[in-house]
């Protein structure tokens, strides 16, 4: 899966995760600061994931 | 995941409400919260003349939509902080959001109107530069309600920056803060607008959501200047906390504003005057922002000097 991260502007390339959240959790996020996004769509944790899929990690804390 | 209501696929999970909603019914669910918030609080009425706070991210973006979905009418106000290109472009999606939809924006420009940038500011005195732009939007937006006739300052503060801010207060034990910490700040005989915050009951995971859904184009960068701030540091934390216990960071507000803020408010609130400089209201003789505003003029002219 290819992940862009923001924060600053990334990407990456992570293997052999099968679902949203299994991606969550070896790049140690926590669900409740992103949202994870697929083209349009907003992906809940137990959405399936394919190896050609793009998704983005849209952190969500912001302001201070 | 199915939607709680019609059991369409979910597109969002909100493990606090023990639920999942599909887009349509987010966004019943959105609106709902903010229309309560106003509500329960005595917020605001249909009439009112209304001065929202926007900066061009995800919550007063989302806000602004809401608050216009909701039928009530509310002019913006956004503060140019003079912060390079994070400044350029979140003008730019507040302008595009404004234009779109036909919304009545007015942008003070910090740098030309009061001669200095937050940068310039948080070096003049030495201060994080979060604490010199949060005292300069309180200046401007409340001088903006202030000059317009404005009725009510409406801002985007979300349940994550109230969560986060009373844990700091907590943490310090401020007990001026804590008696000041309210959805509702009321109007003052001297000058200040009364303030209020329609998103308290909404994450800012919800407020992202929501901009996402309705095509909302925000700043997702952060600001440059608030890399590893303190507060942003707090949020992170109760995200841990929230995901081993789901509806903390509510229980903790929530908690606090019908049961605990009482507590803090028994003290006598300061009394206020008009700045010598400016007359806007302050606690002192000059108020906070005419003394960071002379101190930075100075800096940056003592700097010119030593340059030419």
């Amino acid at each position: 899966v290819r992940v862009l991260l923001r924060q600053p502007r990334r990407e990456i390339e992570v293997e052999g995760v099968s679902r949203v959240a299994e991606l969550l959790k070896r790049l140690d996020v926590v669900a409740e600061s992103v949202l994870v996004i697929r083209g349009d769509e907003l992906l809940t944790p137990d959405i399936s994931l394919s190896e050609d899929d793009v998704v983005e990690l849209r952190p969500v804390i912001s302001g201070g | 995941m199915k939607c709680r209501v019609c059991r369409d696929r979910a597109v969002i999970q909100m493990r606090r409400h023990n639920a999942n909603f599909c887009k349509p019914h987010f966004v019943d669910h959105v609106h709902r919260q903010v229309e309560r918030a106003i509500h329960d609080h005595r917020m605001f009425g249909p009439d009112e003349k209304l001065l929202l706070g926007v900066s061009g991210g995800k919550d007063s973006l989302a806000l602004w939509d809401i608050l216009t979905n909701l039928g009530y009418r509310a002019d913006g106000v956004y503060l140019h902080l003079g912060i390079g290109e994070y400044s350029s472009d979140s003008l730019e999606f507040t302008q595009t959001f404004a234009t779109e939809r036909d919304l009545a924006l007015t942008v003070v420009d910090l740098p030309t109107e009061y001669g200095f940038t937050v940068p310039e500011a948080a070096r003049a005195g030495n201060r994080v530069p979060c604490a010199a732009c949060g005292l300069s939007k309180r200046y401007i937006l409340n001088k903006a309600a202030d000059d317009g006739g404005y009725d009510v300052l409406v801002m985007g503060h979300n349940l994550d920056d109230e969560a986060a801010t009373l844990f700091g207060n907590v943490t310090r034990w401020d007990l001026d803060y804590l008696a000041r910490q309210a959805p509702v700040l009321p109007a003052s005989a001297d000058g200040l607008a009364r303030k209020v915050k329609p998103l308290i009951r909404l994450g800012e995971r919800e407020t992202a959501a929501y901009c996402i859904l309705q095509g909302i184009d925000y700043e997702v960068e952060e600001c440059p200047m608030a890399a590893g701030n303190t507060v942003n540091r707090y949020k992170e934390w109760l995200n841990r906390i929230e995901e081993e216990s789901p509806g903390t960071k509510a229980n903790f507000l929530f908690g606090f504003l019908e049961r605990g803020a009482a507590v803090f408010q028994s003290a006598p609130a300061p009394e206020l005057a008009a700045c010598q400089e400016c007359g806007q209201a302050t606690t002192g003789t000059v108020c906070a922002f005419c003394r960071l505003q002379a101190q930075t003029v100075v800096h940056i002219s003592r700097k010119a000097d030593i340059r030419g």
